[in-house]
């Protein structure tokens, strides 16, 4: 770039630098800078590989080129091989020791599901002996849950394909806010609602959507996120824009017309049904950046009650763990924050796509629910652009003049800058049972992202 | 009555701190006062001054303060909390406005911006350079303390991107006119520098200036680019720059010495460019700085005449005494180095120009003395000397005890950036050493322009008592002549 008269200049560290052209008339864009949260030499380590911007513009054209289609529902043991005995769970392995109580009362609740136990206690029991039963994240197996995030083998799902890049993602049917499994929750309400969710939705989804063009998920989400839905705790234009798209084929089905009004009345009446097709479709997305040697982008955010796990692009599927954070925000009913249970669920998969926290400000609706005023909202998909490494036109934000979505969280500017990525949440219960007790906001703990730098660093001495 | 606090998640950068903490202590009833990063450096001089330190962070903030009463430390501590909140940012405030950007990927991505300034940290310096290189932007980095390695990689980097990138410890640069960092303010003009020395480049454009020629581009490249390790690669980059670049028609590289095989490189490489390339190596048998100004004024066909001094009465006493000479630019103590050693023999420095003449640890003079406050060893954790003269100060008023002193050799640099009085700073000291029979000599570099005003600063040092040159290479040849040569025990 030749040399001339500078109009502005960036300026990061002493501020009267900055003071002094200012007095001489030149535009200043200050940094406001603080040391990094890791350690230097891997900072510098990292900044200065080779390879990295080149792997991070990789890794954001990947992502923005993945696609995800809804191409069947189906349950668990079919669609993964989910054996009798076999769980998932959201975020990074836990052992029974160390899970939360949502986790547990969540894996209590498919054990009696499954009819592998005849009461809370017995299955506590046995999940606690390890007797015949194991779990898993769900991410191992490229799926997604939300909350607890507990998927067993009799359980449905979506089950999404991105074309693009020939990889599939599969996430449960979402239940419904309140006393739900998902949360924790494991009474005779959440069985009964299980059973009717395998014995009914979930055939009747498999028939409409085996009978029609495979749903474009991603579309629908362009269009949500033009319609004041974030897509993390506010599904609603895409709740009801799915259905559009499966109502004829339900109606068409030839089953029960009580049977189809149940469940239309199920997902219509559910703001959250979504959520669950957000996810995998997120899931697609970020997997489409997993495994390029250099890259300092997350691929994955999950946490599952007690730690929070992330995964980049540039260390395979290594997870970097620390304890979990609780949300703060707004309480159902009685319910305060003593009883809230820390950070929990796969479905901050969509922060990592670019969508929820780091969207906030395409919904403004829901800011006060999060507990926060329209100017924090705007105020905070800003400032994720400067930790993100693009932007995807594909979910463009009109209060932004349709600014992309931020996408691509890089692990050194989350590290350099003390800025963690938003997130907006649901809250589960502390105790096992218990179920939603509010919703609100949560950051990943710092120290996720400084290992993770730290084993990038260790990547750069080895390539 | 003593408070120690640490305040978490509020990062201010030193040279504000260093505002805050004198602002502070200048309270009536306070004692000392530290308003600081917790740095290793400022834990041990907060316990230095006898306050119990916590362990703490760097990235905490530390309120220390000894007051006479437990009113006046309240005072105290609520004026921390103004000042603090004084020199913070203010913060978008508009609907919708966008926060303060936190990274300079961030900050170059929401602006025209050409060129970026880092004066971050030396060990945090590489990775907001290298953000900067990739964003496209010509980088200045004021940091000192960077790692070499990390020299090498980001001026390849910078190469690899088309842009220049000038340091680290680059302390000045002029980009068609905008002053950064340690800039003096100079008419625009022809000549074009590339300098791998700060003060020696404010030395030249001053001269230059006050000559009548001005200067297109002063490009900083490092004290190290001319090393054997880092091999010219900035300024070849800069040369090819002001080749291309239309104002200018004349270009000047300030260096010390550099390595012999680097040095070959780079005439080779400037002998291959159209305009034609002055060299001025500071070194011995080589011009000094006025020497290469007056060479320079008239290759730009200006017309020359000797800087401007103003002198008085010689001090009378401590005629046998030596030299001393404390500085606060480094090429500005080189220059000086090389005339004294000349006529006097070894010269003690930090930085000095035979491996023999080193200083001990505790830098204590011996015989004649030169120190370069600006040496990373001394800025490590504070701000530099042409910000807070403070450190130099202290030495001057010592060095007035030492029996052994005969006389006293001061470099002062006005410009952008430098301290807004620096000859009032030095007033009493300069008193207290003319009264001791010392005659003081200054250099003083500045401009018409500059803000601090030449004529002002030269009036009010040659009041409190010393000799002010505007050619630093006359001011330390006479102060030679002052010690004579008896003066101090080789």
């Amino acid at each position: 770039m030749s040399l001339g008269t500078p109009s502005v200049v960036v300026t990061a560290g002493a501020a009267m630098f900055a003071d002094a052209l200012a007095l001489q008339g030149v535009g200043v864009s200050a940094v406001q800078w603080q040391p990094p949260a890791g350690d230097p030499a891997s900072v510098a380590a990292v900044m200065g590989d080779p390879r990295r911007a080149a792997a991070n513009a990789r890794a954001l054209e990947a992502m923005l080129g993945a696609q995800a289609h809804l191409v069947d529902v189906l349950p668990a043991a079919e669609a993964l091989g989910l054996e009798r005995g076999q769980f998932l769970h959201a975020g990074p392995p836990v052992e029974w020791e160390r899970a939360s109580g949502p986790l547990r009362g969540a894996l209590i609740g498919a054990m009696l599901f499954e009819g592998l136990a005849d009461s809370p206690a017995s299955a506590e029991q046995a999940l606690a002996a390890g007797a015949g039963v194991g779990w898993e994240p769900c991410h191992s197996r490229g799926a997604v849950g939300p909350m607890a995030g507990v998927v067993s083998p009799s359980m449905w799902m979506f089950c999404l394909r991105d074309e693009a890049n020939g990889t599939t993602s599969w996430c449960s049917l979402n239940e419904g806010l309140g006393k739900v499994l998902r949360y924790g929750a494991y009474d005779e309400e959440v069985l009964s609602r299980l059973r009717w969710m395998s014995d009914v939705l979930g055939p009747l989804l498999q028939q409409a959507v085996r009978g029609q063009e495979p749903v474009d998920v991603r579309a629908v989400i362009s269009q949500m996120v033009q319609m004041g839905d974030e897509g993390h705790n506010r599904n609603r234009a895409g709740t009801l824009m799915f259905l559009r798209e499966v109502l004829p084929a339900l109606i068409d089905s030839g089953r029960p017309s009580a049977d189809v009004a149940a469940a239309v009345r199920f997902v219509a009446g559910n703001d959250h049904f979504f959520l669950n097709l957000v996810m995998p479709a997120c899931k697609l997305q970020t997997a489409a950046a997993a495994g390029i040697p250099g890259s300092s982008v997350v691929t994955v955010m999950a946490r599952n009650g007690t730690d929070f796990g992330i995964q980049t692009a540039g260390t395979g599927d290594t997870w970097f763990t620390a304890p979990a954070n609780t949300p703060e925000g707004l309480f159902l009913g009685a319910f305060g924050p003593e009883d809230a249970n820390p950070d929990i669920g796969d479905s901050a998969i969509t922060e990592t796509a670019g969508l929820g926290g780091l969207s906030m400000a395409t919904a403004p609706a829901i800011v006060r629910f999060v507990g926060g005023a329209v100017p924090d909202a705007l105020a905070t998909t800003q400032r994720m652009y400067d930790i993100t490494v693009g932007e995807n036109p594909a979910f463009a934000i009109p209060i932004l003049e349709f600014r992309g979505a931020p996408t691509g969280i890089d692990v050194t500017s989350v590290v350099r800058s003390g800025v963690l990525p938003q997130i907006n949440t649901g809250m589960a219960g502390r105790v096992a049972g218990t179920g939603q007790v509010g919703a609100g906001l949560v950051t990943p703990p710092m120290a996720c992202f400084t290992q993770a730098l730290d084993a990038l660093a260790g990547s750069v001495l080895r390539s | 009555m003593r408070a120690v606090e640490l305040r978490r998640g509020s990062y201010v950068d030193s040279v504000s701190l260093m505002q805050v903490s004198r602002r502070v202590s200048g309270l009536e009833g306070v004692r000392s006062a530290v308003v600081a990063m917790a740095t290793d450096l400022n834990l041990d001089l907060a316990a230095g001054l006898g306050f119990e330190v916590p362990p703490a962070s760097p990235n905490e903030m530390l309120v220390a303060v000894d007051a006479a009463s437990a009113d006046v430390l309240d005072a105290a501590l609520a004026e921390v909390d103004t000042a603090l909140g004084e020199s913070a940012r203010p913060q978008a405030s508009g609907f919708g406005d966008a926060p303060a950007p936190v990274t300079v990927r961030a900050a170059a991505a929401r602006t025209q911006a050409t060129v970026a300034l880092i004066s971050t940290p030396g060990q945090y310096a590489f990775a907001d350079a290298v953000d900067a290189v990739d964003a496209g932007l010509h980088t200045m980095v004021f940091s000192d303390n960077v790692p070499l390695e990390q020299e090498v990689a980001l001026k390849d980097r910078a190469a690899a991107a088309g842009v220049l990138v000038m340091g680290p410890d680059c302390g000045t640069a002029v980009l068609g006119g905008v002053g950064l960092g340690f800039a003096n303010v100079v008419r625009p003009g022809p000549v074009g520098i590339v300098a791998a020395s700060g003060t020696g480049a404010q030395q030249l454009m001053t001269l230059l200036d006050g000559a009548g020629v001005g200067v297109s581009h002063c490009l900083g490249v490092g004290g190290r680019d001319l090393s054997a390790t880092v091999a010219g690669r900035s300024t070849r980059q800069a040369l090819d720059l002001l080749d291309e670049d239309e104002a200018t028609s004349l270009v000047v590289v300030v260096s010390k010495p550099p390595e012999p095989s680097v040095a070959v490189a780079v005439r080779e490489h400037a002998a291959g460019l159209a305009t034609p390339v002055l060299f001025a190596l500071l070194g011995p048998g080589e011009p000094d700085l006025t020497t290469t100004a007056a060479t320079v004024v008239a290759a730009a066909g200006g017309t020359w005449a000797a800087p401007e001094h103003w002198t008085g009465a010689v001090g009378s006493g401590r005629r046998a005494g030596a030299l001393r000479g404390l500085f606060a630019g480094g090429t500005l103590c080189d220059e000086a180095m090389l005339l004294a050693s000349a006529a006097l023999g070894p010269v003690r420095s930090n930085i000095p120009l035979d491996p023999s003449w080193a200083l001990g640890d505790d830098l204590a003079s011996v015989g004649h003395t030169m120190i370069d406050f600006g040496d990373d060893r001394l800025t490590r954790g504070r701000p530099h000397p042409m910000i807070d003269g403070s450190q130099r100060v202290q030495r001057l008023l010592a060095e007035v005890e030492d029996p052994t002193t005969g006389v006293l050799l001061l470099d002062v640099v006005l410009g952008l950036n430098a301290a807004p009085d620096p000859a009032s700073e030095l007033a009493g000291p300069l008193h207290a050493a003319t009264a001791a029979g010392i005659p003081v000599v200054t250099s003083l570099a500045g401009t018409r322009d500059d803000p601090q005003g030449l004529r002002e600063q030269a009036a009010r040092l040659n009041e409190a008592g010393a000799w002010v040159f505007l050619s630093n290479a006359a001011a330390a040849r006479c102060a030679v002549e002052l010690t004579g040569p008896s003066g101090g025990d080789g």
